[in-house]
């Protein structure tokens, strides 16, 4: 099993990066797009077979560790 | 008086806060990140750096390891805790202080001096600050962006717990000298019982004329000044 996590920031939160990004798109000559968030993906190999408990200890190291709540959300999936 | 300066892999100025503190006339101790205490320790300080790579986030690694559940407990207890730069991105990430720091708004790392405005007296690292007297001190970093949702803004502001705010030479809190975005200009907070503080500009690197301002020697003397004066009770 693999675990995906995507971890972005909160809208309230200032993102620098998206918005520059954003702005060399349309520099290039890209029609259409509007706010880009820059953040994080990362893939966990699991060796564990139980799905719901990696998940919930993912989802713990999520909110403890590898997302700060104050400023990122995250999005968990198990495959 | 014995300050304990944290050591992580890739802290930098942990040197540089031992030398600030002894020119001082106290004792400075490295500390190394696997300990699991302190050792004989009145204040700490977490120095500035790049702990652990800065992986993943800003000190987001350096508040798992061993001497991080020393510094808990011995600010649970009332200890004095400053951290700098760094030592302020793992006390945010810590829970120790609220909001985060992230990424610089213009993007740059910013190395330059900058003018700190002090708005409270009223705390372990503070007390020394003459009134009215603009800091002159250096910042260096990618990642000083003070963030924290309104409600913590809210609180901070109503229980005097923004200790500096960038300010212009002339001490005018203005968006021109804010060098990282930081909501309101904050350049350092303190807790609520106000034992543990952050900043992320460098006093340890202004402690002398020499290397062109010695105002940092301000807020080392506010925390010996409330050592000296604490309630025997509290001695941890």
């Amino acid at each position: 099993m693999k675990a995906k996590i995507i971890i972005t920031p909160k809208k309230a939160v200032l993102d620098p990066q998206g918005k520059t990004v954003q702005n060399a798109l349309s520099h290039m000559g890209y029609e259409g797009i509007g706010a880009v968030h820059v953040g994080k993906y990362l893939e966990v190999e699991l060796t564990s077979k139980d799905r719901e408990r990696a998940r919930q200890q993912l989802d713990e190291a999520c909110h403890k560790f590898l997302s700060n709540p104050v400023i990122e959300d995250y999005r968990l999936e198990i495959e | 008086m014995n300050f304990a300066v944290l050591q992580f892999p890739a802290s930098n100025c942990d040197q540089d806060a031992v030398h600030a503190v002894q020119l001082l006339g106290h004792v400075g101790r490295l500390v190394w990140h696997k300990d699991h205490t302190l050792g004989d320790a009145d204040a700490v300080i977490i120095p500035g750096g790049f702990s652990y790579g800065d992986y993943l986030r800003c000190g987001a690694i350096a508040r798992f390891s061993p001497v991080m559940q020393a510094v808990q407990q011995f600010a649970a207890n009332g200890g004095l805790v400053l951290g700098i730069c760094n030592g302020f991105q793992v006390l945010c990430e810590a829970g120790l202080l609220p909001g985060a720091l992230i990424r610089n708004r213009s993007l740059q790392f910013r190395c330059e001096h900058v003018f700190l405005k002090t708005l409270t007296t009223r705390s372990a690292f503070t007390n020394q600050v003459p009134a009215e007297k603009l800091l002159r001190i250096p910042i260096a970093h990618g990642d000083g962006c003070y963030f924290a949702d309104p409600e913590s803004l809210a609180t901070l502001r109503k229980d005097d717990r923004i200790l500096w705010q960038y300010a212009s030479a002339t001490g005018e809190i203005r968006e021109e000298a804010n060098p990282n975005g930081s909501l309101e200009n904050i350049a350092g907070i303190c807790n609520e019982r106000r034992n543990v503080a952050g900043l992320m500009p460098h006093p340890e690197r202004a402690c002398e004329t020499l290397l062109g301002s010695a105002d940092g020697r301000f807020i080392f003397e506010s925390i010996i000044h409330a050592l000296k004066n604490r309630p025997a009770a509290q001695a941890a």
